[in-house]
């Protein structure tokens, strides 16, 4: 049994308990054991890099440095804000010592080296992958369209995961189920992010572009691997068909939710039924 | 503050030819009051009523930190951490606009003041603090019901064991 | 017993501000071997020279010192004083107080004892001179151009006319190069193949003119005014001798889908072709790569039709030896390709092209017969977004520089594409208008105001395909980075002007230098535009920096003028500076062992055994020789010789030892 470092982040022990889910059953039918960041607390995300830079830094660092002390090599990160939280912060404090020293003071921890983080599309493509297609027992038949927001790809310098403009690791992923990814521009537009509280205005406006533009480009899922986009397409449904005035039901999956679905795992492993824009099996 | 952010952030608004390819990609640059060139031509003036000016708009609020601008910068200048470095001395000098602060700065604090006393974020704790904050009483009233009932919104937070060790980092900052 | 004389130059105020100069020549006076010493505020003026002239023949003096600036500046002019004056010029020594001392100390005494100190190490040197004469070499008067577009063209035509032999040398199976690719020129929009295609024929037809195409500088050796140069003549499978061109083995080839480097990939040519009709030479060749019969062994269709027997299948690369007294690199540029774009969209959109491209689909004789339609399905573009700097000026692509002919090339696209299709919109995104030249600025303003081109200032943020249009998401910025979207036809990208593929390769060949960019780099930025820093390699056109058509044609003749010039010498005078081996009388003859560690390390290839025989002619030793006309002086094999007994004159182990405890021994 592989065993593995995991940051599961707020929103997957709340608004995205099915990523969780997802991911969970996904590890049990791989044979792989994730083990929680011991007292792990949140990233900060959005608004404490908004407000305060060394809060940004140290609520990340806070997470790395529990991860080490738990002789964690490797940590699984499937937020996609949470991964791009812990991965900057790492860069940032392994480039610059001063303000490591700085972070490290206000967190009463040391950071002592750089650990692995991995995001749920290189989760799966080291550990899942290998092993899939003994696995799919109901090739997931669909045209559908990859999205993979802002934060897996960007800041690329750092995080340096697939390419830039037009990514295509999710849409190989998919592929591999049986799926037929489209081409489509939206990949990496955003979807509005945590403006999804305060300015749900803007955010009907931005994620109803790319809904509009998967489904007309007929896709007839959505794939994404964050909760933020998944919060933004889903959840906020009716404010983006109210902003685009018509209806619009393409479903929103998690990249784990759509491998569990072609690997037979039921509604209840993949967390499906708790999507507010319904999943037909 | 041209000045400072070279200090502060080691950004050098300088490099800013103004082709204005952020401000092409920018998802938001239609709602902002200053588009992101804009913003580097601002701080490039090293104008004081500019530099006020900048501090007190929504557009560095409404950045959603998306890094589509440095994505495709030709010059690689750093603006999303230039709006982070705006955002924060807003604050600082209590210039925040008055319309983001009733929506998007007080989700911030919302949000800040959730992990301050529990180290994790908890929706409904959140939300309801928001409410509160920009008194949007009304708001999401029809759809809180029905995350509750797909199991979205727990009712309990789950909390940080080692809360000193939070507070520890937020008494740092407050201070 | 020497008798040397000591200059101190005050050069104006540049050393005597910092320098006690008075005080350096009073010092001097004093050091042993000194018969006179005096300073001056310009020794390199008319009075300062004579003042040389005159110590030289009352003093009888056997060597001189000039303390003064750098030796690259005023050597020339003392040693020609010194000769004038009956002094062998390498009696004459510069000691640099000047860069070295005055302007780089504060004024003190410090600062003046450095000066003297410096001083002083020359007058040890210049007493262990012994006369030098400088060495001769014959000019060979053939010179090579490298790159068959118009500024090699141009170059190799000037150098002709002036009666001289040229190799023109050709990597493409055509001369020719980009400009014969294009439709119209600007500023004057008159047709560019027009305008070559005779000068191209009159390359092929100039009985000074040797031409080789399907060819690349192998090596290279030798030095200005006696180059050797090894070329690689290509098989091209095609015997040009007996070849006609007529043209039929190109009509039967039954391969005939392979991209057109000429079209740009617009249009398809057949494995055996001429690249376009007005080619020079007008005779086909065979693509291996690409050919049937190479491929699988069978076909032959082409050496079946062809009426006089010229397809030769078993033709081999040709090593062509020449020697030559100059060089013209005249290689050019390259344009990068839509796929360099990953916001552009990777080069994946068919109507996405790069300027190049554009210049084909404009061209009377391009695939379209000069009609505007976009290659992805054929129809007349209703909108068609011009987007200059595509890659130029952007330091995050790697390509700070701007590429200089994009401005006007994109106004005149703009305008050619309103001239064709009159109901149709051109838009051009742009940051800046650089159209800085004869009649260029009012040639764009006519695009935007005649033609009716929009110009909107800001760069195109990406592109991509909806529904058979094109979406082109800039913004405005001079309506405060406004968002713009454009739902064009068809978008053509002003790619940035890049060096060719091999030039870092061809550079290191001629030991010639380049940039970071792989431009090569000329000597001077101001006053040496066309030379290197090789002496006897000039440099022509866009291979050097990006370049319109006047300013490559301009270069071209200067190059061509260097040429001519230095061929107006029959010998070329060469500094002395070379390495010796030592001679004794018998029967040590040399202390040299005949290691031959220097003829393997010298970079020049300037060192040959030498047999000593005895009266019988036997063998008796076996030394090292060099050859004073290859050896550049560079002391390599002087610091490997094991037997010191190599020397480089001038700067002897001795003179340099002397300069050296002159030092220590202070």
């Amino acid at each position: 049994m592989t065993k593995l470092g995991f940051y599961p982040g707020c929103s997957l022990e709340g608004t995205a308990r099915e990523y969780n889910e997802s991911v969970m059953s996904l590890a049990t039918l791989f044979d792989i054991q994730l083990e929680q960041v011991p007292d792990w607390n949140c990233c900060g995300a959005t608004a404490a890099h908004n407000l305060n830079k060394i809060l940004s830094l140290s609520l990340p660092a806070r997470i790395l440095a529990q991860a080490e002390k738990a002789g964690m090599k490797e940590i699984i990160v499937p937020c996609a804000a949470c991964y791009s939280r812990l991965s900057v912060t790492q860069h940032e404090l392994f480039e610059n010592s001063e303000l490591k020293k700085q972070v490290e003071e206000v967190m009463d921890m040391t950071l002592s080296s750089p650990i692995r983080i991995l995001n749920v599309v290189q989760f799966i493509q080291e550990f899942i992958l290998p092993h899939l297609s003994e696995k799919i027992v109901k090739p997931f038949d669909k045209e559908v369209a990859c999205y993979y927001g802002c934060l897996l790809v960007r800041p690329h310098d750092i995080l340096q995961f697939d390419r830039l403009e037009d990514p295509q690791t999710i849409d190989r992923i998919m592929e591999q189920l049986g799926a037929k990814p489209i081409d489509w521009p939206f990949k990496t537009e955003c979807c509005g992010a945590g403006l999804s509280v305060s300015r749900t205005d803007l955010v009907a406006k931005l994620s109803g572009k790319i809904v509009k533009e998967a489904t007309e480009r007929g896709a007839k899922a959505i794939i994404t691997a964050c909760p933020m986009c998944h919060a933004n397409l889903d959840m906020r449904r009716s404010a983006i068909n109210s902003y685009l005035a018509k209806k619009y039901d393409v479903p929103v999956l998690y990249i784990t939710q759509a491998i569990g679905m072609a690997c037979g795992l039921n509604n209840k492993q993949t967390g499906i039924y708790r999507h507010l824009v319904k999943v037909n099996n | 503050m041209n000045n400072e952010l070279d200090i502060h952030i080691g950004v050098n608004p300088a490099r800013c030819y103004q082709c204005g390819k952020c401000s092409a990609g920018c998802p938001l640059a239609d709602d902002m009051d200053f588009t992101s060139n804009v913003v580097m031509r601002m701080l490039q003036s090293e104008d004081e009523s500019l530099d006020k000016e900048l501090l007190q708009s929504q557009a560095i609020w409404l950045c959603a930190s998306c890094e589509m601008c440095i994505s495709r910068c030709p010059m690689e200048i750093d603006i999303p951490k230039i709006m982070d470095y705006l955002r924060q001395q807003s604050i600082a000098k209590g210039l925040q606009n008055k319309s983001a602060n009733k929506n998007i700065i007080s989700f911030h604090h919302s949000f800040l003041d959730m992990i301050r006393f529990t180290g994790r974020s908890y929706e409904i704790g959140m939300i309801a603090d928001y409410k509160l904050r920009s008194r949007k009483l009304l708001q999401d009233l029809t759809l809180a019901p029905k995350m509750f009932l797909k199991g979205k919104l727990p009712l309990f937070p789950e909390m940080v064991k080692d809360r000193k060790n939070i507070k520890r980092i937020f008494k740092h900052i407050d201070t | 017993m020497a008798r040397i004389g000591v200059f101190i130059c005050h050069c104006g105020e540049n050393i005597s501000a910092t320098v006690d100069c008075a005080k350096v020549s009073e010092l001097a006076a004093g050091l042993p071997g000194v018969v006179y010493s005096t300073d001056y505020k310009y020794m390199c003026s008319d009075p300062g020279q004579s003042k040389i002239k005159e110590a030289i023949r009352e003093h009888n003096l056997t060597g001189v010192v000039v303390s003064a600036c750098s030796p690259r500046m005023h050597e020339p002019t003392f040693r020609k004083a010194c000769a004038e004056a009956g002094l062998n010029p390498y009696l004459c020594e510069m000691a640099n107080i000047r860069e070295h001392c005055s302007w780089v100390h504060e004024k003190g005494d410090a600062t003046t004892q450095k000066a003297f100190d410096l001083t002083r190490t020359l007058v040890e040197k210049v007493k262990n001179n012994h006369p030098l004469e400088s060495i001769k070499v014959p000019v060979n008067k053939t010179a090579i151009v490298i790159g068959g577009g118009v500024a090699g063209i141009q170059a190799s035509l000037d150098i002709a006319n002036g009666g001289h032999q040229v190799i023109l040398v050709e990597k493409q199976p055509s001369i020719g190069g980009h400009m014969s690719q294009l439709s119209e020129t600007f500023p004057t929009l008159d047709c560019s193949q027009c305008i070559l295609t005779p000068r191209m024929v009159e390359v092929a037809q100039h009985p000074n003119i040797t031409l080789y195409t399907c060819s690349e500088i192998e090596s290279m050796d030798g030095f200005i005014g006696n180059f050797n140069v090894k070329i690689r003549k290509k098989a091209k499978s095609v015997n040009e001798k007996l070849c006609t061109g007529c043209g039929l083995c190109t009509t039967k080839c039954p391969t005939k889908n392979i991209p057109s480097e000429f079209e740009q990939g617009l249009a398809n040519r057949t494995a055996i072709y001429v690249p376009f009709p007005q080619a020079v030479p007008n005779k086909p060749v065979i693509d291996r790569a690409n050919c049937r019969y190479f491929l699988t062994g069978k076909c032959k269709v082409c050496q079946k039709l062809c009426p006089t027997g010229a397809i030769d299948f078993e033709q081999e690369d040709e090593i062509i030896d020449v020697k030559a007294g100059a060089i013209v690199l005249a290689t050019g540029f390259e344009i990068k390709n839509t796929d360099f774009f990953p916001e552009y969209g990777y080069g994946k959109y068919k109507d996405v092209i790069n300027g190049l491209q554009f210049e084909r689909l404009a061209s009377a004789s391009g695939p379209t017969q000069g009609a505007i339609r976009r290659p992805s399905d054929g129809k007349t573009p209703e909108k068609v977004v011009f987007i200059a700097c595509a890659g130029s000026r952007d330091p995050a692509k790697g390509i700070p520089y701007c590429s200089k002919i994009c401005c006007m090339y994109t106004a005149k696209h703009a305008m050619l594409y309103k001239h064709k299709v009159h109901e149709g919109t051109p838009y051009v995104f742009y940051m800046d208008i650089r159209a800085a030249g004869k009649n260029y600025d009012e040639f764009t303003r006519r695009a935007i105001e005649e033609d009716g081109a929009k110009y909107i200032r800001g760069r195109v943020s990406n592109i991509y395909e909806k529904d058979g249009k094109l979406i082109v998401r800039g913004a405005d910025t001079l309506l405060g980075g406004k968002p713009v979207e454009i739902d064009a036809d068809m978008v053509v990208l002003a790619t940035a002007a890049v060096s060719c593929d091999g030039s870092e390769s061809l550079a290191q060949k001629l030991h010639v230098s380049y940039d970071p960019y792989k431009f090569f780099a000329e000597a001077h930025p101001k006053l040496k535009p066309v030379e290197t820093n090789t002496a006897g390699i000039y440099l022509a056109g866009a291979c050097q920096a990006p370049k319109d058509i006047p300013e490559s044609v301009a270069a071209a003749s200067g190059a061509a003028a260097k040429v001519i010039c230095l061929f107006s010498n029959d010998e070329l005078t060469r500094e002395p500076i070379v390495a010796k081996v030592n001679r004794m009388p018998p029967p040590i003859f040399s202390t040299c062992m005949g290691c031959e560690m220097c003829i393997s390390i010298c970079p020049y290839q300037a060192i040959d055994k030498e047999n000593i025989t005895n009266r019988n002619g036997e063998v008796i030793k076996t030394i090292a020789k060099i050859n004073p006309g290859l050896c550049q002086g560079c002391g390599t094999c002087v610091a490997f010789c094991k037997s010191k007994s190599i020397d480089l004159e001038g700067y002897s182990n001795k003179q340099v030892y002397e300069e050296v405890l002159a030092l220590l021994n202070n």
